[in-house]
């Protein structure tokens, strides 16, 4: 027999750690495709069509500015109100709806990868970067209401921290897509997890400093809150354009590696599910 | 050898039956416990179990596949045929990497392309010319690739007109056309076609055959072909394999193993012709029938047999009037001869009470192909009653002098056409 050099070999127990990286390459024009067929198919057969994108994050503002602002007097660090709410609501409707989407990568596309194989990261990581549009529809209205606050007079300082503004969308996407593929990996087999992950994600938007700068929480809770890898992104973003809140390096340092460990175990428990979810899900 | 594109070694893949959310937790567990940490045997894996899907079995986990076999060479086209439930789709989705087996391993060379679904990530919303790219994409082809074959694609699937147009409104027809037409121009090394041809119209259908063939024959590529439709088997494999219950029952040529198939749910195992009687008339009793001078429930019809005898002993406790319909069947249970002299002639035999014997020399009909073929037998006052009712109860096989040519009765006899072999 002469020397055997199969291409695929196939088995039942794969390497612990198994990312197909160069796969996911060469499927790069799956990840666009993907990315293509959200944005389209969003907007197919609505009247408003991207508006809804403003429209959410608008009236969202609008009651939390009368419940947070008013009647519960939370102070926004000298920010106009809408200003900073919509700060928070812009990062935190990214943060989650990356996260959703990743932690639907299974039981949204069992179809798919019932029939064909190909790297199933590339959904998660396209289903992050068309979320990108829709933020970036909010950052404009972000903008907007900033120069129209900006020329009112309101106290707004710019500074260099703004330069960081892609790492921070990073840090966020990828922090979504660590928790939403490990969430995803462990409900392909137990569903109630699901209930549980819709629910702490509404709680966890109160651990985050969306609605409230950081230093406005009491004394005690606040090391709880700075715990919480998502807050140092936060109070990055408020401080590089509105001038409030602190510049923690050593926050975001924690942030980031928090993010490396959890997106590594992430990728290695959903490649572990990925290869027999089909028998579960 | 080298030329081997395919090789399953010892391949298994087991199922829990049941659901799956109850109670996994704790075999999860208990699993985890006895092989990781205890490097034990799997308590749950219950070897020498079959999968019957039919019978009560007395495990919860069943293996779809067991021990798997085989060597597909480069070129081949293998068709895999087997009932409901005997593993063929399950072979297909491991070889897709769609799951991963629970034991063995399976090696390739060369790119796999599964057509398991025509179709599959088609999104309602997109043009005919998006989901082209969409579709394109999942299966493995660049932007590049697709855009270079965008035209091919379109011609052969035929919707040219609706191209732009979202396929929801396409007819299903359509879909399936478009899909598989990406599908055919995938250029895999290797292509694993599930069922997927039986939504296309008879024109469509024959040009996806032709074009698995000339994927095959021209260009070399390995086909691997799941199907019920054994005429398309037998037209576009070369090899078949036989699944059973999970394990491989028959491998070999395309067309032995179509005929093993078939073969299988055929025959009977009851030893004698009575004991295939299934209902008879109170008061009458069947006792012998001979058929072809035999009363086992096989026989051999030889070339040039002009006559077939048929001999039926029995006891009646009244008078009866009675007539003999003979009805031979083909493998597809299509009725090819029959006899029914009381139908055609009004020839009624007269039988008083006690013992009886009824016996019949039937002229075989000239055109009768050779295979094999079953009969029906009955006894019948026609249009009055039902006195014995035995379908399917002998198997005949008719030989022809030439295997794939039909039976001349007399071979002298001049300007006689034979019967092909369906």
């Amino acid at each position: 027999m002469t020397k055997e050099n199969w291409t695929i070999e196939i088995k039942p127990k794969k390497k612990w750690l198994d990312i197909d990286l160069k796969g996911i390459w060469r499927y790069r024009d799956l990840y666009y495709m993907y990315v293509k067929r959200d944005i389209v198919t969003v907007y197919k057969q609505t009247i408003l069509g991207p508006l809804w994108f403003l429209i959410q994050p608008i009236f969202t503002t609008m009651m939390y500015m009368f419940i947070f602002g008013g009647l519960a007097g939370i102070s926004t660090d000298g920010v106009p109100q809408p200003l900073f709410y919509m700060a928070g609501i812009m990062l935190w409707n990214y943060f989650s709806s990356a996260f959703n989407v990743s932690s639907n990568v299974f039981t949204a596309n069992a179809g798919v990868f019932g029939k064909v194989y190909f790297p199933r990261l590339v959904v998660p990581l396209s289903g992050i970067t068309s979320n990108l549009i829709k933020f970036g529809i909010q950052l404009l209205l972000f903008i907007a209401m900033y120069l129209y606050f900006y020329v009112k007079g309101a106290s707004l300082h710019v500074n260099a921290a703004l330069l960081l503004f892609p790492f921070l969308t990073f840090l966020i996407a990828f922090h979504a897509m660590s928790w939403g593929l490990i969430v995803s990996a462990l409900t392909t087999k137990y569903r109630d997890l699901t209930q549980l992950v819709t629910f702490g994600l509404q709680l966890f938007m109160y651990a985050t400093p969306v609605i409230y700068p950081l230093n406005a929480a009491p004394e005690k809770y606040r090391d709880i809150i700075a715990l919480n890898p998502l807050t140092p992104i936060f109070e990055t973003f408020k401080y590089s354009c509105m001038g409030c809140g602190s510049l923690d390096w050593g926050g975001l340092a924690y942030s980031t590696l928090f993010m490396l460990s959890t997106l590594f175990c992430a990728v290695v428990i959903f490649s572990r599910v990925e290869r027999n979810f089909m028998d579960t899900v | 050898m080298n030329d081997i594109a395919i090789r399953f070694d010892h391949v298994g893949k087991l199922y829990k039956l049941g659901l799956v959310g109850t109670g996994t937790l704790s075999h999860d567990l208990n699993r985890w416990w006895k092989t990781t940490i205890l490097r034990q045997e799997d308590p749950y894996l219950k070897i020498g179990e079959t999968n019957d899907r039919s019978k009560k079995g007395a495990s919860e986990y069943v293996w779809a596949l067991k021990d798997i076999t085989f060597d597909v060479h480069q070129g081949d086209v293998v068709g895999i045929i087997g009932k409901n439930g005997a593993g063929k789709s399950t072979l297909l989705k491991l070889l897709s990497r769609v799951t991963s087996p629970t034991t063995g391993a399976i090696r390739a060379r060369g790119r796999i392309a599964s057509l398991l679904e025509v179709g599959t990530g088609f999104h309602p919303e997109l043009t005919g010319r998006e989901n082209i790219y969409m579709n394109g994409s999942i299966m493995g082809m660049t932007r590049h690739e697709i855009s270079h074959k965008l035209d091919e694609i379109v011609d052969f699937a035929g919707v040219e007109r609706y191209v732009d147009t979202p396929v929801k409104r396409y007819s299903s027809g359509m879909i399936v056309r478009l899909g598989f037409a990406v599908a055919a121009f995938l250029e895999p090394e290797i292509l694993v076609v599930d069922e997927v041809l039986a939504v296309g119209d008879a024109e469509f259908q024959k040009k996806a055959i032709g074009k698995m063939q000339d994927v095959s024959k021209g260009e070399g590529r390995t086909v691997l072909f799941v199907s019920h439709n054994m005429a398309a088997v037998r037209s576009l494999c070369t090899r078949g394999i036989v699944l059973k219950n999970g394990l491989i029952d028959y491998i070999g040529n395309s067309k032995e193993a179509i005929k093993y198939y078939l073969k299988e749910d055929f025959h009977i195992n009851k030893g004698q012709i009575k004991d295939n009687i299934v209902w008879t008339k109170n008061g009458l009793s069947i006792t012998n029938i001979q058929l072809n001078h035999s009363s086992l429930v096989q026989t051999t019809i030889t070339s040039g047999q002009e006559t077939l005898s048929l001999r039926i002993e029995g006891e009646t406790k009244q008078d009866m009037q009675t007539d003999v319909m003979l009805i031979l069947k083909n493998q597809d249970e299509v009725p090819m001869v029959s006899l029914a002299e009381g139908h055609c002639k009004g020839i009624i035999e007269k039988i008083g009470k006690g013992k009886f014997v009824i016996e019949r020399t039937i002229q075989l009909p000239k055109l009768l192909s050779c295979g094999d073929y079953f009969a029906d037998l009955f006894l019948h006052h026609p249009m009055v009653e039902w006195q014995m009712k035995a379908p399917h109860c002998v198997d005949i096989h008719i030989d022809g002098y030439q295997e794939s040519f039909g039976r001349p009765l007399r071979l002298k006899e001049e300007g006689f056409m034979g019967l092909e072999t369906i």
